[in-house]
């Protein structure tokens, strides 16, 4: 199994093993996490953002640098020579001078496809329009193992905007790896994008639904999205469907003890405040695990662990 | 077998294709009614190989190469002939290939292969015959319906 100078484009490029290979360096970068290491020294990260972030781009280059690296580049194209009107694909050929991997995130999709093509470094898609986010999908998974111990044999459900929401399509795709019972639960008008549950169905148990209430005690992971507003092509169609669930915590009382609820953040009103402090709340603890896992494909990638 | 309609001295026969699906090859080829070619089209004939199937036969007018793919897309068994002076110069199966380059666009505005990059578009096929392509730069995929459309 080899991640030396490989790209990340969609979650879809990896085997249960080497998810899992990923998952159990992740476990690694705990101690590095707090204390730091060198391992990356001497290595140049680009992080390429055209469109804003504000977690993502935050924990990749926390990442970096607590693994001995530094990192360039950009967190809004209006100061860029993309706003003179350059390409992505000029634009990426340029940077790869400078840096020995580019994290991409972009508003169109297809465009870590279209970068990996064209440059000879390592290319981490960090979002590519409503298409996917492969890195958010491995600290979604990897979430699951550390705080069920599993992720074989769990009912999972993905909640909200299947439609445009670039994680849960990740998401999907990797849970379709393991053993799992999933369901997704959205409203009509927001429902899982028919390439993915081709993808999906047959390998695992899907069962789609709008009523969130009904399966709420046979679930052992909420995971819970936002709608995103910015991706509707008609600003009505977002009017019809926002605030279509919500959780709060008088809803926690028909869960199972042990279930966890996640978000991939930021919520609007997906999620009501009186859940953070209950037992069940994990979505900050996602965050420190995108950390890690960010840790762990930087050194898988760039060699620092073999 | 009876002939539905007369031979043709000069042009081009497009043959067996699908059922239904003859507007649609004339609209693919952009061939409206108003040029000046004279345009036959026999529907609903009945055919050894595949049921039923249609016919247009263009005069005085030869199909583009570049066309050939257009007209697999939605009529996978069809067949061109080409005719000078009432014999058939070149005859082919259309044939659409595994990869799809150029021919028609993405239907996903968000995908990168419809903003202003040095690509073409380019398609996986995942089924010739019911029509079932990928795009793949965004992974969208595109079924008969979305590809008449666009023509």
């Amino acid at each position: 199994m080899n991640f030396d100078g490989r790209d990340i484009v969609s979650i879809k490029d990896f085997s249960k093993a080497e998810l899992e290979r990923i998952m159990s360096v992740s476990d690694l970068m705990e101690p590095l996490s707090r204390e730091g290491s060198d391992i990356l020294k001497g290595k140049i990260m680009a992080t390429l953002f055209f469109e804003p972030s504000t977690r993502t781009r935050i924990s990749f280059e926390s990442a970096m640098l607590r693994l001995g690296g530094n990192y360039i580049g950009f967190a809004e194209p209006k100061l860029t020579s993309v706003e003179k009107g350059e390409n992505l694909v000029d634009t990426v050929r340029v940077v790869e001078n400078y840096a020995n991997l580019i994290i991409l995130r972009h508003p169109l999709e297809g465009a870590a496809r279209l970068a990996s093509e064209y440059v000879n470094i390592p290319i981490i898609n960090a979002g590519s329009g409503a298409e996917e986010h492969p890195t958010q999908a491995l600290l979604d998974l990897y979430t699951i193992k550390r705080e069920m111990g599993k992720i074989d044999r769990l009912t999972i459900a993905l909640i909200g905007d299947l439609r445009y929401g670039r994680t849960v399509h990740s998401l999907a795709y990797a849970l379709s790896l393991f053993d799992v019972k999933l369901y997704l639960i959205s409203p009509d008008l927001l429902k899982m994008r028919k390439e993915v549950l081709e993808e999906i169905n047959g390998k695992i148990e899907v069962f789609q639904e709008t009523d969130l209430k009904k399966v709420l005690p046979k679930l052992d992971v909420i995971y819970m999205t936002r709608i995103q507003k910015e991706r509707f092509p008609d600003l009505k169609d977002y009017e019809l469907v926002k605030g279509s669930y919500r959780l709060s915590r008088d809803d926690l009382k028909f869960v199972k003890r042990k279930t966890i609820v996640m978000h991939p953040l930021p919520r609007v009103d997906e999620i009501t405040f009186d859940v953070d402090d209950t037992h069940h709340a994990r979505y900050f603890k996602q965050a420190f695990y995108g950390l890690l896992v960010r840790m762990s494909l930087l050194s898988l990638i760039l060699g620092g662990i073999k | 077998m009876e002939l539905h309609v007369k031979k043709i001295k000069n042009g081009t026969v497009i043959d067996h294709i699908n059922q239904g699906y003859s507007l649609d090859v004339l609209s693919i080829l952009n061939i409206t009614g108003k040029e000046k070619h004279v345009v036959s089209v026999a529907m609903n004939v009945p055919s050894k190989d595949i049921g039923r199937k249609d016919i247009v036969k263009i005069e005085d007018w030869e199909l583009k190469p570049r066309d050939v793919d257009k007209i697999a897309l939605i009529a996978p068994h069809a067949t061109i002939n080409i005719i000078r002076n009432y014999n058939v110069v070149d005859k082919k199966k259309v044939n659409l290939p595994k990869i799809l380059k150029g021919t028609i666009k993405c239907n996903n505005p968000s995908c990168i292969s419809n903003s202003r990059e040095p690509i073409e578009s380019m398609f996986h096929v995942k089924d010739d015959i019911s029509l079932s392509i990928r795009c793949h730069f965004c992974g969208r995929i595109m079924e008969k319906d979305d590809v008449l459309n666009q023509f």
